[in-house]
């Protein structure tokens, strides 16, 4: 196989100014809304004393998850010998730092006080997981700066698989990480499980995978790069794959939740209730997340056709938001069970599903944190070496056979 | 170097504040504590200090239960009160107020006021007479 | 540059330490002959004030049982005293803008209602005041904190706001503020963006007085005192008769305790 020709994209058309644009209001009107929540107060939100974490958490958990997937890519080429996805990598490092960037902006806004975060950092409580999320999150930019360095310098091109393993560790470790921020919460029926750590890195693969399919996609259609068939198949096949796996893992989930007796109730209420949640477990993440991805990925009239292809990928990203919305809020919507077996009835909402509607606010806020997120990759790859002039067929590596 | 001195420069002006003002801006007029000849410690060493000391015992108080009068942020309104024309204390919220008057010359925003009642306690100013 | 200044400070308050013994001196001969004065309010007071300069100790654990036989369902009085001693519900005009399920509430009474028999039983709920506090475990800044005579509290001047406290309480205790408050008690400071919950009254507790709530009840269902001091009415009856921790499963060791749920 040749090696890759890395080039930055020229980003002079009228396109390009155009997203650029584009994004920037997305950004702008995020850090409006945030602004506009911190002077307000978070009554201009539909966040509560019930439910404590909104979309603004969805979004940032999203992003955080997915981040960490996008990372995967070049994984698989540095680690486990996939040489036909070494070109990608590049790629999937910017990308990976853009999401997480994105995601812990929507977080930190979020905040009732963000203006002590830096006192915070300063005064970690180390039984927190949250202050150990802090420090897996900086050390993620630092890593993964440090993996593109051995990648794009031809002097640190001997310490990339070095680097590239190391990574790949820390980010296990981070989505370990996010998960336990949720596994830990012994109080709460829908959270109180080991394997949400675990789930959250399966998740991650797909979402990451789905994301990084999307933005690789589009810049080279519109950068007008050639990008083969045997590329997209394969991104198809491992998108498929990485989707069985995500759902295996929510399977478990639910099933031995489900064994005790004493998470049925909330169980039947993600599942089998009339309400949002299910409605989004089902349809949402089971449904238009999974299956028809997974359909899109195998069945071979879709094999390398790139709009099913970009259709499975953004119907996967959209399944992801539905689950991590119903984990996030559903989780919270239940009420918790103070005297198990009892009726219970209170000025504060005890023994009550808690209803929540986002506001246009929060909501944009989390947008913004998207648009940051894509705004990175945007001006990265302009800058910098990020992207392979092409990923025709015949430069991919043909003893890599895609399995 | 003007970051670093900038602070005492400042100060020697406010020490100044009763000459007339030589510098541009017009030097804040310090509001006279109603009562009491002497602050809980030195005024040089308050008008240094006075930050250091609230969090001192802020984290005293609230980490450690220790209520000592003396440098309690409670403790300093019910000598530094600013009235307004119906003789009632004005709070933080009013530019008169004792905190304010310096703080806006120096331009130096403080967090306190989010949380912290700014006036004396209501039943502190009728019940207290003079030094603890 | 600050932090000079704050060593500076910190080596006169040293030098001045002579000057806050005989400060300390005339202070509690002051307190001791207002305690011999106030021998009427003894109700109110359960143990001998502790000095204001002397740190709270883990020889200490505060605590409160409550007795629900004694609890009237339509009875709130310890609910109206806790807004009136911090300045929240009813003891406030603010939150105005707050929903109902935005409006912080540091204690609630909730009514529980067995499925089969239809029994019901009145109690009065807030911070459990726990020996191990998730809220504390999970606080990234350490704002969510014990102290070492077992009260739980928010450290407001170090709180972020992010909530996750709100998600590791197993009993709802925590509220956060959602928008700017103005008419707050000088005793209890609190304001947008931070979590607060119920504080056992720590500005009473510290004066030798017991928590308002306890204070309010006309039936005296809700006993403070100290858990450790054997001799304390509290350890006695809670040695000598049958109490509960509400998900006592989850082995939290509460600082409240109830009778006869």
């Amino acid at each position: 196989m040749k090696p890759s020709t890395f080039r930055e994209i020229s980003g002079n058309s009228g396109g390009y100014w155009a997203l650029l644009v584009f994004l920037g209001l997305l950004i702008a009107v995020g850090l409006g809304a945030a602004w506009y929540m911190e002077h307000n107060g978070h009554w201009v939100t539909g966040m509560n004393n019930q439910i404590v974490w909104g979309m603004p958490h969805v979004f940032a958990v999203f992003l955080i998850v997915a981040a960490s997937g996008a990372l995967n890519v070049a994984t698989m080429a540095s680690i486990f010998g996939r040489t036909a996805f070494k070109p990608l990598s590049r790629l999937s490092g910017l990308l990976a730092i853009a999401l997480l960037a994105g995601g812990l902006l929507v977080l930190v806004l979020d905040l009732g006080r963000p203006d002590r975060l830096i006192m915070a950092m300063m005064n970690l409580n180390f039984m927190s997981i949250f202050a150990w999320n802090i420090i897996l999150y900086n050390g993620f930019f630092v890593i993964v700066a440090v993996y593109l360095w051995t990648l794009m310098e031809r002097r640190g091109n001997r310490f990339t698989r070095g680097a590239g393993l190391f990574a790949f560790l820390w980010r296990l470790i981070l989505t370990l990480g996010t998960g336990s921020i949720f596994g830990f919460l012994v109080a709460r029926q829908a959270y109180d499980a080991a394997i949400m750590a675990p789930l959250f890195i399966a998740l991650s693969f797909s979402f990451g995978l789905a994301i990084f399919m999307l933005v690789l996609f589009a810049s080279y259609r519109w950068s007008g790069r050639p990008l083969g068939d045997d590329m997209i198949h394969r991104l198809q096949r491992l998108l498929g794959l990485f989707v069985v796996t995500a759902l295996l893992f929510v399977a478990i989930y639910h099933l031995t939740n489900l064994y005790a007796a004493e998470h049925r109730d909330v169980e039947q209420f993600i599942l089998d209730g009339n309400n949002v949640y299910s409605g989004l477990f089902w349809v949402g993440y089971i449904l238009l997340g999974s299956l028809v991805p997974m359909a899109i990925a195998w069945f071979s009239p879709f094999r390398a056709a790139i709009g099913w292809v970009t259709t499975a990928a953004v119907l996967v990203v959209g399944g992801g938001m539905a689950m991590i919305y119903v984990i996030i809020i559903g989780g919270q919507a239940y009420p918790l069970q103070l005297f198990p077996g009892k009726a219970v009835s209170s000025s504060f909402f005890d023994g009550v599903i808690s209803p929540y509607s986002p506001t246009l606010a929060e909501t944009l806020l989390g947008i913004g944190g998207v648009g940051i997120a894509l705004a990175i990759v945007v001006v990265g790859i302009r800058l910098f070496k990020f992207l392979p002039l092409s990923l025709e067929d015949a430069r991919v590596d043909a003893h890599d056979k895609a399995e | 170097m003007v970051k670093r001195y900038g602070f005492p420069l400042l100060l020697a002006l406010l020490l100044a504040a009763g000459t007339p003002a030589l510098a541009a801006a017009p030097l804040p007029d310090i509001p006279k504590a109603i009562k009491g000849e002497q602050c809980v410690e030195d005024t040089g060493f308050m008008r240094r200090n006075h930050m250091a000391l609230l969090e001192h015992q802020r984290d005293d108080t609230v980490q450690r239960g220790i209520r000592t009068r003396q440098h309690s942020l409670k403790h300093c309104f019910t000598c530094h009160v600013v009235q307004d024309d119906h003789s009632q204390p004005v709070t933080a919220a009013d530019p008169r107020h004792f905190c304010r008057v310096c703080h806006d010359y120096a331009a130096v925003q403080v967090d306190c006021w989010q949380c912290h009642v700014s006036i004396p306690e209501p039943s502190a100013t009728s019940l207290r007479g003079g030094q603890p | 540059m600050s932090d000079e200044k704050a060593l500076s400070g910190e080596k006169v308050m040293n030098n001045k330490i002579d000057s806050y013994k005989r400060r300390f001196l005339a202070q509690s001969a002051v307190i001791t002959g207002a305690a011999a004065l106030g021998g009427g309010l003894v109700l109110t007071r359960v143990v001998q004030a502790r000095p204001a300069s002397q740190a709270v100790s883990s020889k200490n654990r505060w605590g409160l049982l409550i007795d629900t036989r004694k609890c009237a369902n339509d009875c709130d009085a310890c609910v109206q005293a806790c807004e009136m001693e911090h300045g929240w519900g009813r003891g406030s005009s603010d939150e105005q803008r707050s929903s109902p399920a935005q409006k912080a509430q540091w204690i609630r009474k909730v009514t529980l209602r067995d499925r089969t028999t239809g029994h019901e039983t009145s109690l009065p709920m807030m911070c459990q005041h726990c020996a191990h506090p998730p809220c504390v475990d999970v606080c990234p800044t350490g704002a969510s904190m014990k102290r070492d005579d077992g009260i739980v509290l928010v450290d407001k001047h170090r709180c972020i706001g992010c909530r996750y406290c709100m998600m590791a309480c197993p009993y709802k205790a925590r509220s956060f503020i959602h928008e700017d408050l103005h008419g707050q008690k000088t005793a209890s400071p609190r304001g947008k963006g931070t979590v607060e919950s119920c504080n056992l009254c720590v500005h009473r507790v510290d004066q030798g007085k017991i928590p308002a709530c306890a204070e309010a009840c006309p039936e005296k269902a809700i006993l403070f005192g100290d858990l450790k001091d054997a001799d304390s009415e509290i350890a006695r009856r809670l040695a000598s008769e049958p109490s509960t921790e509400i998900r006592g499963d989850l082995r939290l060791d509460l600082g409240v305790r109830y009778q006869n749920i």
